[in-house]
């Protein structure tokens, strides 16, 4: 049994373990942020002071970074194409763009948490506060953790090991990367744009 | 980069310290079931410990052997220690133990994950304990119901460890579900189609698919308790319009998962060693692994069968009522399947056996008809917060560590190469089953008298004094069982009977390599091409007998490349560990916290996690 010899490449199914993993470790998160979107959607509407949700949020600004993530998955899914063709500098171009456009979306949103602290509210002040801050802070915190991945990957590219063999690594990141958008139209639409 | 076996010559007998460090860096799935097995088994005594000091508090009526709080300290702490370290612990060790052998593998799909979910295990249940150190062990139940767990009500650091120690936990739990889900989906040996699966491996895959589902749930609770206690955030503030019944849904929406993540490996186990000492196929293979399934859906849709005192209103209350009952029935499948497994069978009476069918089942259909008196919604009311709800459970949970009892009889011998000693082996099972059935039978008794659960004493007069008096007696006896197992365990490693590589007969793969097995377990990975492929090697198909063993071949382990031993998954745990230290530490100095230097605690351990797993990420796999 030559093939059975090197067992560390067989799978059952043909798929590799790590993207397995990554789908797995997906189905998880949305348990996760399924939990908090809950949370967020059990107090909707329930805090007793202000601010409420209608006199901060700035739809338009808000739309603008929503944007912005949602093209960093065109980029993601560029960066993924390049490195399977070997273009590494097409890939190192792509990959950089969608740290840099999650990096915008980051900091618009430290901006928007800013803004919203200095109209008073707070993670203290009202239900609305204490649920806004800490749903969007996690799906923030997870795309932080996104970008930190895109920039390790440059890395290992300015390294040299980063090649179209780990083709795989890339497309692996990339479906974390996509998961993390989708989440987001889901929280902005529950957040922002459904009427309270 | 391959090192098979022990190097020759240059260090025929190795240090000391060479040896423990080859401990600390192993990734191999078999070290690693044997690490947790041990750190379980010392929690088994801990947690054993705690009942027996419960039990002594409540021999007798208006006792002052124990205070109210450190009451509440060794009651949660007994609950947790039992559900989260001993069950779960155990359920870690026979996934590592058996699934990789079951499957035909070399070893999980990530065994540096695999090492990093012991490391987290070990440092998650460390911490969850370190409140012991200021006499300040969780107290508020293992439920830890809002907003009981508010600074204002639990000002000590107790909650603050079970959120922390938890968390740690629950990510040791979920890196170690995603681990054997991969293995078992990707790893199967050629031609093991997935029924063709063993069942303990099937009930592998049903748990892990519920702990990655049933975690996040719980895993946002604790946020939210955490955010509450360290940032006075509202979730659970009665005053700001938090309400606290979120809290219970979210607990038992993981908290009723977690019943069947106990349970079905257990139920995986006694199908396993039902068929080889009754020398049969298990009856109705398909049945037993859809109920299994089955069973871990309903899981999902029953919760608040926990909640019925709470007020959620008749239509809740009777859609949960009818999904409980409806649990019984594939659990009930899976009782008559194994009454169908040993009926005609060729019985041999074995210890693994004495505990599958008498340890788990009996006492198990006990469990589940008290379970079915629940749903009753009315019913329920009555037997809510008493002692009739106490012993449910523990009739529900000592059938499952009677299935690891039979377990470690069945499967022990393969790592240790030595069988343990029926004779302790009978003595170890009937001092536990009577131990049992004492204890919990008569809880079931002074339940019905209505002695509330939880109270750390109770008045005289009211006829519960002979039937606690007979309950402390019982818990005694299973402590005393427990000594014996362990005797036996020792004295098995000093002079237990060899066992071979089949010593009983067995049905599936793990019994195809030596005892204990090669580093790399299989030195040729068997091809499969029946659901019981050792007996069908053995006798054929259809009875006759055909071939024998394939033991390890010497001459092929350098074609074999093993995965090389990694201390980084050690460092990335401690990493977290340390830093839901901090998170602990923030507290303030008066209850014993550090205050705003806890933050340099957290910092401490994200950067010591980060370089975890950088050098995790960047170190060559082989």
């Amino acid at each position: 049994m030559a093939e059975v010899a090197h067992a560390e490449h067989y799978t059952s199914t043909g798929i590799d373990h790590r993207k397995v993993l990554m789908w797995l470790f997906l189905g998880s998160e949305c348990l996760f942020f399924g939990s908090l979107i809950a949370t967020y959607q059990v107090y909707r509407g329930q805090s007793l002071v202000g601010p409420h949700p209608h006199e901060i949020f700035n739809i338009a600004y808000t739309s603008i970074s929503a944007f912005v993530l949602l093209m960093s998955s065109l980029t993601m899914a560029l960066a993924v194409n390049s490195i399977r063709l070997g273009n590494l500098p097409a890939t190192r171009v792509w990959l950089l763009l969608t740290a840099l456009q999650g990096s915008i979306f980051v900091g618009g949103q430290v901006f928007e948490f800013t803004t919203f602290v200095a109209h008073g509210l707070s993670l203290q002040v009202n239900l609305f506060g204490t649920t806004f801050f800490v749903l969007t802070g996690f799906h923030g915190a997870h795309v932080t953790v996104g970008i930190i991945m895109l920039f390790s990957l440059l890395f290992a590219s300015v390294l040299g090991r980063l090649g179209p063999a780990q083709a795989l690594t890339v497309e692996i990141v990339g479906l974390y990367w996509h998961f993390v958008d989708i989440v987001w139209i889901v929280i902005f639409t529950v957040v922002y744009l459904l009427p309270y | 980069m391959a090192t098979v076996g022990r190097a020759v010559g240059v260090f025929p007998r190795p240090g000391f310290f060479e040896y423990l460090w080859s401990w600390l860096t192993t990734v191999d799935h078999k070290r690693i079931g044997i690490l947790y097995g041990l750190t379980t088994t010392a929690y088994l005594l801990v947690g054993g410990l705690e009942a027996l000091l419960i039990r002594i508090q409540l021999a007798h009526p208006e006792s002052r052997f124990l205070d109210p709080d450190t009451y509440n300290q060794i009651f949660t702490m007994h609950g947790l220690t039992m559900i989260f370290l001993v069950a779960m612990g155990y359920n870690a060790t026979f996934f590592n133990l058996v699934v990789p052998l079951q499957l035909g593998a070399r070893d999980v799909a990530f065994p540096r994950l695999n090492a990093f979910s012991y490391w987290g295990f070990l440092f998650g249940s460390l911490l969850l304990n370190l409140g012991w150190l200021w006499g300040q062990a969780p107290g508020v139940g293992w439920f830890a119901y809002a907003n009981l767990t508010s600074v204002q009500y639990t000002p000590g650091l107790g909650t603050d460890f079970y959120v922390m120690g938890l968390q740690v936990l629950g990510i040791s739990s979920i890196a170690s579900a995603l681990n054997f889900l991969v293995t078992i989906i990707n790893l199967r040996a050629p031609g093991m189609t997935m029924f063709k699966l063993p069942v303990f491996s099937w009930m592998t895959l049903v748990v892990s698919v519920l702990i990655i589902t049933a975690f996040p749930p719980f895993t946002v609770g604790l946020i939210e308790v955490m955010f509450d206690r360290l940032f006075g955030t509202n979730f659970f503030n009665p005053a700001a319009g938090g309400n606290p019944v979120l809290w219970q849904h979210l607990f038992w929406v993981f908290g009723h998962p977690e019943v069947y993540i106990l349970v079905l490996p257990a139920m995986g186990i006694v199908s396993e060693v039902l068929p080889v000492f009754a020398r049969k196929p298990l009856f109705g293979y398909p049945f037993v692994v859809f109920s299994g399934i089955f069973i871990g859906f309903l899981g999902w849709g029953v919760w608040a069968h926990h909640m019925f005192a709470v007020g959620l209103g008749p239509v809740a209350n009777s859609v949960f009522a009818i999904t409980t009952m409806l649990i019984a029935v594939p659990t009930g499948v899976k009782v008559f399947n194994w009454l169908g497994t040993l009926w005609g069978g060729h019985i041999q009476l074995k210890t693994p056996l004495y505990f599958a069918a008498l340890g788990f089942i009996a006492p198990f259909i006990i469990g589940g008809v008290t379970g079915v008196m629940h749903p009753v919604v009315p019913s329920d009311y009555q037997q809510t917060d008493t002692y009739f709800v106490v012993a449910h459970f523990h009739y529900v949970v000592m059938p499952i560590v009677a299935a690891f009892f039979a377990g470690f009889y069945y499967w022990l011998p393969k790592y240790t190469g030595r069988l343990l000693d029926e004779g302790l082996g009978k003595v170890h099972f009937w001092l536990f089953f009577i131990g049992t059935n004492l204890t919990f039978g008569s809880q079931i008794i002074v339940g019905f008298l209505g002695m509330p659960r939880r109270n750390y004493t109770y008045p005289a007069g009211l006829g519960w004094e002979p039937w606690n008096l007979l309950s402390t007696i019982g818990a005694f006896l299973i402590g005393l069982s427990v000594v014996v197992f362990v005797v036996n365990v020792l004295k098995s490693l000093r002079s237990g009977q060899v066992a071979g590589p089949d010593p009983w007969d067995g049905r599936t793969l793990e019994w195809l390599t030596s005892s204990p097995p090669p580093v790399y377990n299989f030195a040729e990975i068997p091809v499969v091409r029946h659901r019981d492929e050792l007996w069908a090697r053995k006798y054929g198909a259809h009875g006759e007998r055909v071939g024998a063993h394939n033991p390890p071949n010497p001459g092929s382990e350098l074609q074999i490349h093993l995965p090389r031993p990694s201390y980084y998954p050690l460092v990335a745990a401690l990493g977290i560990a340390i830093g839901f230290l901090g998170a602990v530490l923030i507290r303030p100095a008066e209850v014993g916290g550090l205050g705003p230097l806890g933050w340099a605690v957290v910092v401490l351990g994200a950067l010591i996690t980060v370089g975890g797993l950088y050098g995790w990420a960047f170190e060559p796999a082989e």
